[in-house]
């Protein structure tokens, strides 16, 4: 579905001294704008006009900021467990004291209910305990080498893994919050490895089934057909089933994210067989091999330049749902398994129905699934209608 | 006619082929074999085999042998019906799997019926009032559709159920009914508890037939000779109806091919969730307690079914195209 929008550069217009033209000769100027403009340009343009587009972007870099400063972000460690204070409710913080700003949350403290044998938690209204920005916390490495131990928020005195929950805690008594910061930077780098194992998958293959045609084309499309019409799932369980039981959390990561994209490259490869046979056809294509170009230069110097856009909304329309590959795997119990953190880890736990019932906040790690999973299909949108300006 | 038939079939009996091999692998990854894991079993029950025994079962599964005779060993036994026994139930694969695969089947078609007759009418409203507030909503709808996983929707109808309405939507069965043989009020039962299952596994569906539908007939739309019917005074729903609906169609009914192994795996995960009595739980366990025969079974199954599926597809695309039907291309 394309739809030809005339492309109107009104923002460029807007610093050069238009106003004092005549109007004939202003959009001959915007034609020129146009015509001298560069391909990434007129994507932009053409980009910046949908809207839910440009939100999704916004959010998706939140997500990756989010991602790469998670240590900051979250107060608690992630892996600090403490049956006294298993399945505690989210707490509001109180923003202002006496009419002055001073965010605090109420003490909480838990017993045990002798009749039902609950933990029971009453909020203690007489204890004020104040929550202040950038507080020290748990020590850590930002980036991975670089030792800090400021975090986003903290409580003053004491530590805050003790009193603060802003998303409340699991089974075992781990902050909700942290535990959610961290599954959020595994679950999408685990996404963004997984879509760039496939491209290299997609493009190799999509590649060379499109550039030679004829009989290995035939071939390579049947394998993709025969791939596409088995059901995904029965097989990721079968493979991830098989890893041995002793691998280390990195083991277990790297061999899921090879499991997810090894069954989702077939959507890649068939856009990039689809753009090398529209080329093949193309002059510019034509004058390098008469030029005397390599196959290899013909192929990266001239053919994939022109079709990378197509690849980049193709990416970002994969991501999502090797987002929820890994969510679903693990949520099943055999993708990532604790101690890791990740999306589907979290959602384990909201598995029993009754469970959930009592606690219903251990649904939360699903919103930031489903807030993602639309950004990067929004932003796919957007790419994939900007992916070809002259159209 | 003929030729498009006997390719579908060829390509059909290729996928299965490929099926039967990955399900092969999955039975050979993990370490050990059969023996080993019979051999567990039995010890955990307290009978013990000794070595000479295991030599004599390994010898009579052909574990001796390199791994393409004991493929086609496997094969062999499977086209006598024969898949292995289920470890972790000490009875035959077939008996443990009993009417799951059916029920699998049930819930796939129900979720498909249900997919197709919410988005072929949202899909052609879409397009032909495009830009309106019923588009906007249909799109938006579609969006959560496409963007909730079929588990995760699972969870929240067992939640809001639960808690509002204090109903266990989960099952396909009500509890007294759960084990009775089958009967008109056990199928009735069923009918009853179908919808709810249907929806949560087709909505994602429906949300990709939608804009599948939409973008097709906003295609066939601008075509000239729509205007032509339009000028000759046809009234507007035979306009839409008789010429670009039917185009639009073809490519809608061609993703079924897709669409239904999508549906299968997703009543997988959404089974495990409302504790569907499909083979998707089943699968799951056979898988963490390494019952390597049962999981094999299991998805060599669901790719078959699979297979028969989208040929029955491609078989409705030539009934519904005849530029398939008439051999041109």
């Amino acid at each position: 579905m394309k739809e030809t929008t005339p492309i109107n550069p009104e923002s460029t217009m807007a610093s050069s001294p238009t106003e004092t033209l005549p109007e004939e000769f202003a959009t001959s100027r915007a034609e020129e704008q146009i015509a001298i403009a560069t391909q990434w340009q007129l994507m932009w343009w053409r980009f910046r006009k949908h809207k839910l587009a440009m939100a999704g972007s916004i959010i998706l870099i939140l997500f990756y900021i989010v991602a790469l400063t998670v240590d900051f972000l979250a107060y608690a460690n992630p892996y600090t467990s403490e049956a006294q204070r298993s399945l505690m409710r989210p707490q509001a913080i109180h923003w202002f004291d006496n009419g002055k700003l001073s965010p605090h949350v109420y003490g909480v403290t838990g017993a045990r209910d002798p009749k039902t044998f609950k933990r029971v938690y009453v909020t203690d209204l007489e204890t004020k305990i104040s929550v202040r920005l950038f507080a020290k916390g748990f020590e850590y490495k930002w980036l991975g080498f670089i030792p800090c131990n400021i975090h986003l928020i903290g409580v003053e005195d004491t530590r805050a893994e003790e009193t603060l929950f802003v998303l409340g805690t699991d089974v075992q008594g781990r902050d909700l919050w942290s535990r959610l910061m961290y599954g959020t930077q595994t679950s999408l780098f685990i996404g963004l490895a997984s879509v760039v194992l496939s491209l290299i998958l997609g493009v190799a293959l999509g590649g060379i089934s499109g550039y030679y045609g004829g009989i290995i084309d035939t071939i390579i499309q049947r394998i993709i057909e025969i791939l596409r019409s088995i059901p995904t799932i029965p097989l990721w369980l079968g493979l991830a089933a098989a890893l041995p039981g002793t691998w280390s959390v990195q083991q277990v990561y790297l061999a899921i994210t090879l499991i997810i994209s090894l069954l989702g490259w077939t959507e890649l490869a068939r856009v990039v067989r689809g753009r090398f046979l529209s080329l093949r056809q193309e002059d510019f294509v034509m004058a390098a091999r008469l030029a005397g170009c390599g196959q290899m230069r013909i192929i990266f110097r001239h053919m994939v330049p022109s079709f990378m856009s197509h690849i980049i909304a193709a990416m970002t329309l994969a991501l999502p749902a090797m987002i929820i590959s890994e969510t679903s795997l693990s949520f099943l119990g055999l993708g990532l398994r604790p101690p890791a953190i990740s999306w589907g880890v979290l959602l384990q736990d909201a598995q029993n129905i009754q469970a959930l019932a009592i606690s219903p906040w251990l649904l939360i790690p699903s919103i930031p699934v489903i807030i993602a999973v639309l950004a990067f299909n929004f932003v796919g949108d957007g790419l994939r209608d900007a992916a070809d300006p002259y159209g | 006619m003929i030729a498009y038939i006997v390719r579908r079939l060829i390509l059909a009996l290729l996928t299965t082929w490929a099926i039967t091999v990955l399900s092969f692998i999955i039975i050979q990854l993990p370490p050990g074999d059969y023996v080993t894991s019979y051999i567990a079993s039995m010890s955990a029950s307290g009978v013990g085999v000794t070595e000479a025994e295991a030599q004599a079962l390994r010898i009579q599964y052909g574990l001796d042998q390199p791994i393409y005779i004991q493929y086609l060993k496997w094969m062999g036994l499977i086209a006598q019906g024969n898949f292995g026994m289920a470890i972790e139930w000490g009875r035959p694969v077939l008996d443990v799997i009993g009417d799951r695969l059916t029920l699998t089947v049930v819930i796939s078609v129900a979720a498909i019926v249900f997919t197709w007759a919410l988005a072929l009418p949202i899909g052609i409203y879409s397009a032909v009032k495009r830009y309106s507030i019923g588009d906007y909503i249909a799109t938006f709808i579609g969006f959560i559709g496409l963007a909730i996983p079929g588990f995760m929707l699972a969870l929240i109808v067992m939640y809001v159920g639960f808690k509002y309405f204090n109903a266990n939507v989960g099952g396909l069965f009500s509890a007294e009914m759960a084990d009775a043989p089958w009967s008109w009020a056990k199928f009735v039962d069923m009918l009853k508890h179908l919808p709810i299952v249907a929806i949560v596994l087709g909505i994602g569906g429906t949300a990709q037939m939608i804009r599948i539908m939409r973008s097709n007939l906003l295609d066939e739309l601008r075509k000239p000779y729509v205007m032509t019917a339009r000028a000759r005074g046809l009234p507007e729903t035979r306009v839409i109806l008789k010429y670009p609906v039917r185009v639009a169609l073809n490519p809608f009914i061609s993703t079924l091919g897709y669409l239904f192994p999508y549906v299968v795996s997703g009543s997988i995960i959404v089974s495990m969730v409302l504790s569907l009595p499909t083979v998707g739980p089943l699968l799951l366990k056979a898988l963490i307690a390494q019952d390597l025969f049962l999981a094999g079974t299991i998805v060599l199954m669901l790719g078959v079914m699979t297979v028969i599926g989208t040929f029955i597809s491609d078989l409705l695309l030539m009934w519904v195209d005849p530029r398939i039907r008439l051999g041109k291309q």
